[in-house]
């Protein structure tokens, strides 16, 4: 029985790509400070957003990895995850429920557990570009939710 | 996805991230984080079981709703039930892969550099 451990990502990355003959070690952002928001709404009577890391499974969404705003409704029944950081020797990403709560939400809206789902979700891309995170896709996604008068957002990387 | 967070967070949107790496996620810092340890891929959990991603969900909005301050992480409680070596398997680097990631690594560069020449925009994934 092997004991449960959180995996070190960040550690096996660098190694991977050491692998590869990548020499300089990506640097994720490390802030020491984290902003914090608090609800102005009650759930039941808050707009959910939602942003993937998952692409739309459509010719453009398979063809160029950015951001992507796409209607909630209908819940897709697939999304492209190919050449994406995903563990495909132990698991699959067929079932868009594993990583796209569309279905559940729309689920909980009904039952009143939220005021609704936001009529777009977002698909943003995991660029090696922490610029291009900070400067264009998050204030894209922002400008976006708010149009779509969003209050509160779940975001879920795969 | 974390710097995504942040950003959102800053302009007024609170916001919850629900996913599998905890390492990276606690490094960036993000205002809330439901962990789930599963393999990445499946973050809200196994494929098919929609009790327990519906489980999945009301934790996230539970945190949403329940944090007062800033790097709050609940952990699932549910675990991975396929193969328990899962763990080990992610991104290893060993002897019987080694070569084979060496000359991955190049050819990648080589079809970047093909890439650059066609679409200068184009980005490197990252986890």
């Amino acid at each position: 029985m092997t004991t449960p451990y959180d995996v070190p990502y960040m550690e096996r990355t660098r190694l991977y790509y050491e692998a590869q003959g990548y020499t300089t070690p990506y640097q994720w952002a490390h802030h020491d400070d984290t902003p914090f928001t608090q609800l102005s709404k009650s759930l039941p009577q808050s707009r959910v957003g939602l942003v993937t890391t998952a692409m739309p499974d459509t010719e453009q969404g398979r063809a160029e990895r950015k951001l992507y705003s796409t209607p909630s409704r209908p819940v897709p029944d697939s999304m492209f995850t190919l050449g994406l950081s995903w563990h495909d020797t132990v698991t699959h990403t067929r079932d868009v429920g594993s990583f796209l709560p569309i279905e559940a939400l729309l689920t909980i809206e009904s039952e009143g557990g939220i005021g609704s789902l936001a009529s777009q979700y977002q698909s943003v891309p995991t660029a090696y570009s922490q610029r291009q995170t900070i400067e264009e896709d998050a204030p894209a996604i922002v400008d976006l939710m708010n149009k779509d008068e969003v209050d509160v957002a779940i975001l879920v990387p795969l | 996805m974390s710097l995504v967070a942040r950003y959102l967070e800053n302009s007024g949107i609170p916001t919850v991230v629900v996913g599998s790496a905890l390492d990276i996620i606690e490094h960036v810092g993000v205002p809330r984080y439901l962990h789930t340890d599963f393999p990445l891929g499946n973050p809200l959990g196994t494929p098919y079981d929609r009790e327990m991603q519906r489980q999945h969900v009301d934790m996230a909005l539970d945190l949403l709703d329940k944090a007062s301050q800033a790097n709050a992480v609940s952990r699932s409680p549910f675990s991975w039930q396929g193969d328990a070596g899962w763990r080990d398997d992610y991104s290893r680097v060993t002897d019987a892969n080694r070569a084979a990631l060496a000359a991955a690594g190049e050819a990648r560069r080589a079809k970047q550099r093909a890439m650059k020449k066609t679409n200068p925009k184009q980005q490197i994934p990252m986890p």
